[in-house]
């Protein structure tokens, strides 16, 4: 089902890589331990910092007393939020476009008042790690504990503490949307269902935790930090703005980064203290987070509560949806993406696949005091899918109607495109109906629907649940850029000659392991006519790319690979001219092919690439006059058509559900996935399966739990539960191809649909298998408690 | 201060072969055998996840089997020897799986795979006939957040499918 060759006509004249399952290069290095990440690089003077973190959820600083750490073995420094904030100013993540929204000014080390439990209050700085860890428990800090405001749902009470007295209220950002006509179109339904959907929060746990190295050098005002991080000119931009430094004055470098998923597209307070640190001490400080650390700092994402109506014809036409939604983002927005795009997202993505003209929804961004949230791997996506597709699995029920019938009714007719959404949302072109054909085909819907129907009777409860979603990808600056945050939507890509007829390509994209350096290497190496092995690929060095935004909001391919395949355009373009030159002969009878400048009309060589790189460089006197190689172009790319390019997908789960223990076995997964020309099918197929996993863990296991005063119950790896292979069902994919127009390379995101669509599909699936127990249960995680307790059991 | 604060005056010497390579060295006694690893010798291939034994990114070898170099203490390999990825990949013991991980992208941003690797490695080894659902199960040592396992799986399985037919090759070779 998988590792198909694209069917599109070929971009390049020699068609070698792109569409093809080519491997990575880095991979090479990183399955033989030869990577380099932030924890592996050592440097001279260098210390580490520990953070003395707020032990309670809302607490009051009364003492800081650092006078025993200080006299601890190795110790450097010990420097609180007051010292740290007369060289770092403070922050208010909001957003203009984001009408209304308020945060409060954050700092990087908590002055005062700590506001969640992790919040880091005090830097102890040491030689060695384990001297800064032995110091942190000599280091007397007093705190008084105040009330947390712990529950969304009463968040914004009367009689609920003010987490910020300034702000007024809880109250972060709040949204309606109304198309009218919505009372009017549940009034003649035929059917209405309502449910009330519960979402845990959950976190990304990437297994290589947040770290950085901050280096400062004070004799040219000099800053260089290798981080752990997607977004390297973004933090370049925020370390100069917080520190007053010029931009060009610093280096953000990232190397090899063990795991990202948005956890690391954030800037984080101790990002800026460790900053600070190094600026302070004049010499490098590394910081990397311990696994508690990482469950109680790390930005969380999902903890929901929406109510959901959808109305129907008794035909099965879908007329309306509405939702309500509740959710809870910690005290402060997140800097500098902000944590109401999340909400703000499920508000424009709710009834996203379907024709229906109605739609209302209201959102409730609340403060509460518990870790902050942000954009996590599909941000806003998962819920608004879960919601939706739940909805219409529970309309279809009451309808009598086949769950896969009532989606191939009412979604958007593949040539009804371009055309917009019922929250507003345009879409270019998208594929629903192709889709859904292909996902029963691969699946052999009928007969499982006929095993179901058999094993029922034998007492085994197998359920089948789809999805169908629609993606953000490729943004534009609608995004961000728009509201205010200097996050670049636009990216470039240098590409670069050597004399030896080697191509080293220069992006502003860099990789956190989803194959981007690969599939730039395929379309470099296709777009100017050299084999792979001839390109290198840098990325990740402010100092060394063009400017960018880096990897986030599925945008690395889209934005990135058009950068590069424009700038391969142009190098090709240039070496053939003056290729011609040298030859006295018409460009327009010259190709590039396997590094050799080729005769069109025979195909055959006429001279090696390298021969033009020995001319070009070491014996231009051999020019004529005026003649100048230009080996090294530079191109950007920004997607300036629609404010996003939405791509589709479907995804269908075979579930198995104890009804006994109430424990789920996943049994198989489809996804039909269109995003546009597939650069790479193994990676684009690799990119699905692990963000459907992801998806799967936030269904099934993943919640951070709190208890009734703000605490995290389960901040380590035993007991926050994440996929293991055991459980993990294997998952067949299949493409449908509908390139974007706004691009020559025509290529969409990949790389958040598959957690966008397994909750969904999953929750679906299980409730599925229950129907004949006349229930179902949707709160997120589903575990066995809670299947026990939908079927009366417990 | 009291001098018994200072925990780093506490030391012992240990002799470990790592990689091959006889190493003496003093150390703390509670310093775990990963950072000793990591920054004593400065093999900076096997890495730290969750240092509480569950995420398996730190697996090692420690006289032939696999151990969470998190949950072992440096004094307690003393006289011991032990294999990280580094050495696995000089000896070439691993070359199929590792090539078999790259054919398959069964990794994305490696940080795990040393430790998969080793975890695999032990596998092929002493369960030549595995199923795929035992490659499952057994794999579910070793936490991975990128892959989503299938590919992994799938590597595994591969080489265990070839060593398998090389052995019976040999077999009926030898006959």
């Amino acid at each position: 089902m998988s590792h198909t060759e694209t069917a599109l006509p070929p971009i390049s004249e020699q068609n070698r890589y792109i569409g093809k399952s080519v491997s990575r290069p880095n991979a090479v290095r990183l399955v033989e331990g030869r990577g380099t990440y932030v924890d592996d690089i050592d440097m001279p003077r260098l210390v580490h910092v520990v953070y003395w973190r707020s032990p309670a959820a809302h607490a009051r600083i009364t003492r800081i007393d650092a006078s025993f750490a200080r006299l601890m073995p190795g110790v450097v420094a010990v420097v609180d939020g007051v010292e740290m904030a007369k060289i770092c100013k403070p922050w208010v993540a909001t957003l203009s476009h984001l009408a209304g929204m308020k945060s409060a000014p954050q700092y990087p080390l908590a002055i005062d008042c700590a506001r969640w439990q992790g919040e880091p209050v005090v830097a102890v700085v040491a030689e060695t790690r384990a001297q800064a860890e032995d110091a942190l428990q000599y280091l007397v800090v007093e705190w008084e504990p105040r009330p947390a405001v712990v529950e969304t749902e009463t968040a914004l009470d009367a009689a609920t503490p003010v987490i910020h007295e300034a702000l007024g209220d809880n109250l972060c950002f709040t949204r309606s949307l109304d198309t009218g006509g919505v009372d009017d179109a549940f009034a003649n339904a035929d059917a209405v269902a309502e449910v009330t959907f519960q979402f845990g929060r959950h976190t990304g746990v990437t297994l290589e935790p947040r770290c950085q190295i901050s280096d400062f050098n004070p004799s040219e005002k000099r800053l260089t930090v290798h981080h752990s991080q997607q977004a390297p000119h973004m933090m370049q931009d925020l370390y100069s703005r917080q520190f007053g430094l010029p931009e060009s004055n610093i280096r953000v470098i990232c190397k090899d980064v063990g795991g990202s998923f948005g956890i690391k597209v954030h800037a984080y307070p101790d990002d800026f203290a460790t900053v600070a640190l190094s600026i302070m001490l004049e010499r490098p400080v590394k910081f990397v987070a311990d696994r508690l650390e990482s469950f109680t700092t790390d930005i969380h994402a999902r903890q929901h509560r929406v109510t959901g109506r959808i109305a129907a014809a008794k035909s099965g036409e879908i007329l309306a949806f509405e939702i309500d939604d509740l959710t809870g983002i910690g005290p402060y927005s997140m800097f500098p993406r902000t944590s109401a795009i999340e909400g703000n997202q499920v508000v424009n993505l709710v009834g996203g696949p379907y024709r229906h003209q109605q739609y209302r929804a209201k959102l409730n961004v609340v403060f509460q005091n518990k870790t902050p949230t942000c954009q996590y791997r599909g941000v806003g996506h998962p819920i608004a899918c879960a919601v939706t597709e739940a909805l219409v699995d529970a309309v279809a029920n009451k309808l009598e109607i086949d769950p896969l019938a009532i989606r191939k009714q009412n979604v958007i007719r593949d040539n009804a495109y371009p055309c917009a959404g019922a929250s507003g949302v345009k879409f270019e072109g998208l594929s629903h109906e192709a889709c859904l054909e292909k996902i029963a085909l691969m699946m052999d819907y009928p007969a499982l629907r006929a095993e179901q129907e058999n094993l029922r009777k034998r007492g085994v409860y197998r359920g089948i649940g789809f999805a169908a979603l629609i993606e953000l990808t490729n943004p534009s600056a609608a995004f961000y850029g728009v509201g205010g945050a200097r996050i670049s939507a636009q990216d470039g890509a240098t590409i670069r000659l050597e004399p030896t007829g080697v191509v080293t390509v220069m992006v502003g994209v860099g990789e956190q392991g989803q194959g981007t350096e690969g599939i730039f290497a395929q379309i470099a190496a296709d777009v100017v006519g050299v084999p792979m092995s001839a390109i290198r690929v840098v990325t990740g060095d402010t100092d060394v790319t063009p400017y960018g935004g880096g990897t986030w909001a599925s945008r690395g391919a889209g934005i990135g690979g058009e950068a590069v395949l424009q700038a391969g355009f142009a190098l090709r373009k240039n070496i053939l001219s003056l290729a011609a030159v040298i030859l006295k002969r018409d460009a327009e009878t010259l190709a590039l092919r396997d590094a050799q400048i080729v005769d069109t009309s025979t195909g055959e060589s006429v001279m090696p690439l390298s021969e033009l790189g020995r001319i070009a460089y070491f014996r231009p006197d051999t020019l004529p006059a005026g003649v100048t190689g230009e080996l090294m172009v530079t191109r950007h790319y920004a997607q300036r058509d629609y404010p996003f390019i939405f791509t589709n997908g479907v995804q269908a789960s075979l579930v198995e559900v104890d009804v006994e223990t109430g424990f789920v076995k996943l049994l198989k997964h489809w996804v039909v996935e269109d995003c546009g020309r597939v650069i790479n099918p193994m990676l684009v197929d690799e990119q699905m399966r692990g963000a459907v996993v992801q998806g799967i863990g936030g269904a099934l296991y993943e919640e951070c739990l709190y208890d009734d005063g703000g605490m995290l119950q389960n901040g380590n790896m035993a007991d926050y539960l994440v996929p293991m292979a055991a459980e993990m069902p294997d998952i067949d994919v299949a493409h449908i191809e509908t390139p974007t127009k706004s691009s020559v390379l025509g290529a969409k995101g990949a790389g958040e649909a598959g957690t966008a669509g397994a909750p969904a599909a999953i929750m679906n699936a299980i409730n599925d298998a229950l129907r004949s127990f006349n229930t179902a249960v949707y709160s997120q995680p589903i575990t066995p408690e809670k299947v026990l307790r939908a079927l009366g059991t417990i | 201060m009291d001098n018994s604060m200072d925990t780093t005056l506490d030391r012992l010497t240990v002799q470990i072969t790592v990689n091959g390579q006889l190493e003496r060295r003093e150390v703390q006694p509670r310093q775990h055998l990963i950072d000793f690893l990591r920054e004593d010798l400065g093999l900076k291939g096997s890495h730290v996840g969750c240092e509480h034994g569950v995420c398996g990114a730190c697996s090692v070898m420690l006289n032939g089997k696999v151990v969470r170099g998190c949950l072992v203490l440096a004094v307690q390999a003393d006289g011991g020897s032990v294999e990280t990825i580094e050495g696995i990949t000089k000896s070439g013991v691993a070359a199929d799986l590792q090539a078999a991980f790259i054919r398959r992208n069964a990794l994305q941003c490696g940080y795990c795979t040393p430790g998969m690797l080793t975890a695999a490695l032990d596998l092929v080894q002493s369960r030549p006939a595995a199923t795929r659902e035992e490659v499952r199960e057994w794999m579910s040592s070793n936490y991975c957040r990128c892959t989503g396992y299938q590919a992994i799986v799938d590597a595994i399985c591969d080489v265990l499918a070839e060593r398998a037919a090389t052995t019976k090759a040999k077999i009926g070779a030898e006959k």
